[in-house]
């Protein structure tokens, strides 16, 4: 299994992405840590005429801290993330999700901005990016652009952006106010490391009383692209996260996802699963927005 | 620009170069343009580990990074474990003490995979020796006395240390 014959530029510089990108058109990919992208090359499912490496582009690496949110620049790698004290300490949830990435061996390559772009529907990182609202900004050669993740993807990896856009940035908002937050993150995989099956990612945030005062419920690998559970948030927001609510929230699930049928898992087994899944990760991210030991 | 050119990169140490086309993997120029034929070719596209090697000293999969990515960088491979007389470094003497392998196919990957591990992580956990070679399949199932050759091969260096 090779990949079918290509052109290749290393660049050094967002600039220099943009300007390859505008010329290639949509012949061109960028290519970024590549445990995604190589594999479909192997596999014949991706054959870009040009490849744009922006490995070598120091500008989009790091990680960068605002009171409201944590950015992550495209080309951050998976294990840098997870080694972050500032993603352990302002986003718990990514911090919980990131260890499902595959293994340590493609985490040491494989980057934050290349999972999102991608956008395979059972991906870690587009999930929790759908749950917090994440922003992304997309650049091309006549400036920058800041969208919501909502919308981005149309399909399984199919996110909209242009041709001659790079994705420079993931800004994952931090929840501020008064009260703790809670977080979990749970994926059925056949094994671990393995592609998720579905997975599911819950924050809530609780007043002194224990009453939640805001919730976010997404799942993955139930739908083309990650879903929030919109309807579900709205049933924790304002309860005590009881036996109640929890399962009101939980019989939202089914109607927000369309889950299909793969040699993997039926659609009945993924529909049953993101149910069992997303009554987890609430009473999880409730036993820890209550300091409970889960 | 899909024409081959030429890559220069450190490996084991020692500055190497070597033709290559745009799509020729890592895996592949190691293998069939440098001669190092110590990193095995599975799946090839990133499932089964066998093609771990070390990139600027990170455990990877070498066939999931193209060699022109390469240029500049330092590669560890296999070779790279033996001692300077060319016998099996400590890592491989543990995994032959310990019986750590049956056809032997998967070796290098676990090998190089194992000693990222310990690199970072002196004196693994059992938890932490499965997590660390999740992403390497032995199809001989021989998991257990890997383990136990990790165990042994941190215990001989620990002692080795003091």
């Amino acid at each position: 299994m090779k990949s079918a014959p290509f052109d290749y530029a290393m660049m050094d510089s967002v600039d220099g992405v943009t300007d390859a990108l505008a010329e290639a058109g949509d012949e061109a990919m960028i290519i970024a840590g590549g445990q995604t992208l190589v594999p479909m090359m192997a596999l014949r499912l991706a054959r870009p005429a040009l490849l744009v490496d922006i490995n070598g582009v120091a500008e989009l690496k790091g990680i960068a801290e605002a009171p409201d949110r944590v950015s992550i620049k495209a080309c951050t790698r998976q294990a840098e993330a997870m080694s972050s004290d500032v993603v352990r300490d302002r986003l718990p949830l990514l911090a919980k999700a990131l260890p499902n990435i595959g293994h340590a061996q493609t985490r040491n390559r494989g980057t934050v901005g290349g999972s999102i772009a991608l956008g395979d529907p059972a991906a870690e990182i587009p999930l929790v990016a759908t749950a917090l609202d994440a922003r992304l900004t997309l650049r091309n050669r006549e400036g920058a652009r800041e969208r919501a993740i909502a919308g981005f993807y149309e399909g399984p990896m199919m996110a909209l952006r242009d041709a001659d856009e790079c994705l420079t940035e993931v800004h994952f908002p931090v929840w501020l106010g008064a009260g703790t937050i809670g977080t979990a993150f749970q994926e059925a995989s056949q094994r671990h490391g393995d592609f998720a099956i579905v997975a599911a990612a819950a924050q809530l945030q609780l007043d002194a009383g224990g009453v939640c005062t805001r919730a976010a419920l997404a799942v993955g690998g139930a739908a083309p692209y990650p879903v929030r559970i919109e309807r579900a948030e709205e049933i924790l927001t304002g309860s005590t996260l009881d036996d109640d609510a929890v399962a009101a929230a939980v019989d939202e699930v089914e109607a927000a996802i369309d889950p299909q049928t793969d040699p993997q898992a039926s659609a009945v087994y993924r529909r049953r699963v993101a149910k069992v899944l997303s009554g987890r990760v609430i009473r999880e991210a409730a036993r820890d927005a209550r300091g409970e030991a889960s | 620009m899909s024409a081959p050119r030429r890559v220069s990169l450190t490996v084991n140490g020692i500055e190497r170069s070597g033709m290559a086309e745009p799509r020729l993997t890592l895996l592949d120029f190691l293998r069939y343009e440098l001669g190092l034929t110590g990193t095995h070719m599975g799946c090839e596209h990133g499932v089964c580990g066998a093609c771990t090697v070390l990139f600027d000293g990170d455990a990877v999969r070498a066939c999931l990074i193209y060699a022109v990515q390469a240029e500049g960088h330092a590669v560890e491979t296999v070779e790279g474990l033996c001692n300077a007389d060319g016998s099996p470094g400590p890592i491989q003497d543990a995994f032959r003490d310990a019986h750590g392998l049956q056809c032997g196919y998967c070796t290098p990957g676990m090998l190089i995979s194992v000693k990222a591990l310990l690199q970072a992580t002196p004196d693994p956990s059992d938890d932490e020796i499965r997590e660390a070679i999740g992403g390497n399949l032995c199809r001989c199932t021989g998991y257990t006395q890997i383990i136990d050759a990790v165990r042994l091969a941190a215990a001989k260096a620990k002692g080795a240390g003091t």
